[in-house]
């Protein structure tokens, strides 16, 4: 087949097919797996909740509340309640001041506000440091692990940041990161604070 | 004999990273570890044979003055095709390779590719051309990743080899990419010439 000449009715036919045919193929893959996609979102949220918070028989998600805290950040609280008394949390926020965007985490908090778990549910940190968060807060090596510790009593911030007495080892050049990720600890601690007072 | 003499172009002789320096900003960007590049050019070498494909199919339909646009047309449209069934039907792999996909589209080794190669020859050459020059630029990410997360963290894919604290930082950041690809574009040249 010889190729179609570059004249105008050409140009303008061949690529409108070309963009129709495939604006017609992105709808229709996009409307199949909007469904699952969104179900997969759910379920990680799920997961994340099972994950970082204590022991509970109630639904964190459909009791969950969203908590604005003064300096305008919204974390949304699922409580754990075991037999109807507050087991403790798992509270969903984010921060902006990471190095590469949003920084969504999920943290988990027991009763009495100690930390008991973490999982970072959305980072574009440099790969290789500021993504090593969802590990190294784990990390029982020096002071890096957050787990068991109660933000009330620990200040949670990098062992860097003096003024603050921070208490807590941020990860190797990647400071930024470990700053925005304590950051979000602090909020999810604050919101955890403030929702235990409404009670 | 002809199709197979296409697919080892692509991965020795006409390798896009170490020959035809294509795709340079996904490939110093992506490989701070051996995963991340092994991750990457999967991704890439499963979009290059999709859109190799189709360009060598609709060549002879799309007029030469709007070639380019038509191209990037395709090759976008078989990212976010991509990018959306590895959401809905592939959590895991979407953990690992989520943030990659959309880095695709701007890589020049697609739009290369279709230009020089797809654009002038049938389909079933331009799919040997996609998969090899795939697997040529897996192999070259995969190699870049594995020197960077050696000499930087001390760990070849995840394992660890020696000490983290005695990894050299600098390897993990942007300019241990480039020391390292020109290092190694340099032995690919010498053996290559051998």
């Amino acid at each position: 087949m010889k190729k179609l000449a570059s004249t105008l009715p050409n140009m303008i036919l061949s690529l409108g097919t070309v963009t129709v045919v495939a604006g017609a193929i992105l709808g229709g893959v996009y409307a199949v797996t909007k469904e699952p996609i969104a179900r997969q979102d759910a379920e990680r949220q799920v997961q994340a909740i099972r994950q970082v918070a204590p022991e509970f028989n109630n639904d964190p998600t459909a009791e969950s509340r969203e908590i604005k805290l003064a300096d305008g950040i919204t974390c949304t609280v699922y409580p754990a309640m075991k037999d109807g008394r507050l087991n403790g949390a798992a509270v969903e926020t984010s921060s902006n001041n990471g190095f590469a965007g949003e920084i969504t985490v999920m943290a988990g908090f027991n009763a009495d506000g100690s930390v008991r778990d973490y999982r970072v549910l959305k980072q574009a940190e440099t790969p290789g440091l500021g993504s090593k968060m969802e590990m190294w807060f784990r990390d029982p090596a020096g002071a890096r692990s957050v787990i068991g510790k109660n933000p009330e009593t620990t200040p949670f911030y990098v062992t860097k940041d003096k003024e603050q007495h921070g208490a807590i080892d941020g990860i190797t050049a990647a400071t930024i990161s470990s700053r925005a990720f304590l950051e979000s600890m602090r909020d999810a601690y604050q919101a955890y604070k403030q929702f235990q007072e409404k009670k | 004999m002809k199709y197979w003499k296409i697919i080892y172009n692509g991965i020795v002789p006409g390798n896009p990273v170490f020959v035809l320096l294509l795709g340079m900003c996904a490939t110093l960007g992506t490989t701070s570890t051996a995963l991340n590049g092994l991750m990457m050019g999967l991704a890439t070498a499963a979009v290059l044979i999709c859109s190799n494909g189709v360009v060598s199919a609709i060549k002879d339909f799309v007029p030469d003055k709007v070639r380019i646009p038509a191209y990037i047309v395709v090759i976008a449209s078989f990212v976010t095709v991509l990018q959306l069934l590895i959401n809905a039907y592939m959590p895991g792999l979407n953990a690992t390779l989520g943030i990659f996909i959309p880095l695709i589209v701007v890589n020049c080794i697609l739009l290369g590719r279709a230009e020089a190669f797809a654009g002038k020859h049938g389909v079933v050459e331009s799919l040997c051309d996609g998969l090899g020059c795939g697997v040529g630029f897996t192999l070259a990410l995969t190699l870049l990743g594995s020197v960077r997360e050696l000499l930087g963290t001390g760990s070849l894919f995840g394992i660890s080899i020696y000490p983290e604290d005695y990894g050299m930082l600098l390897f993990v950041l942007a300019p241990g990419a480039f020391i390292a690809l020109g290092y190694l574009i340099a032995i690919v040249n010498k053996i290559r010439k051998a």
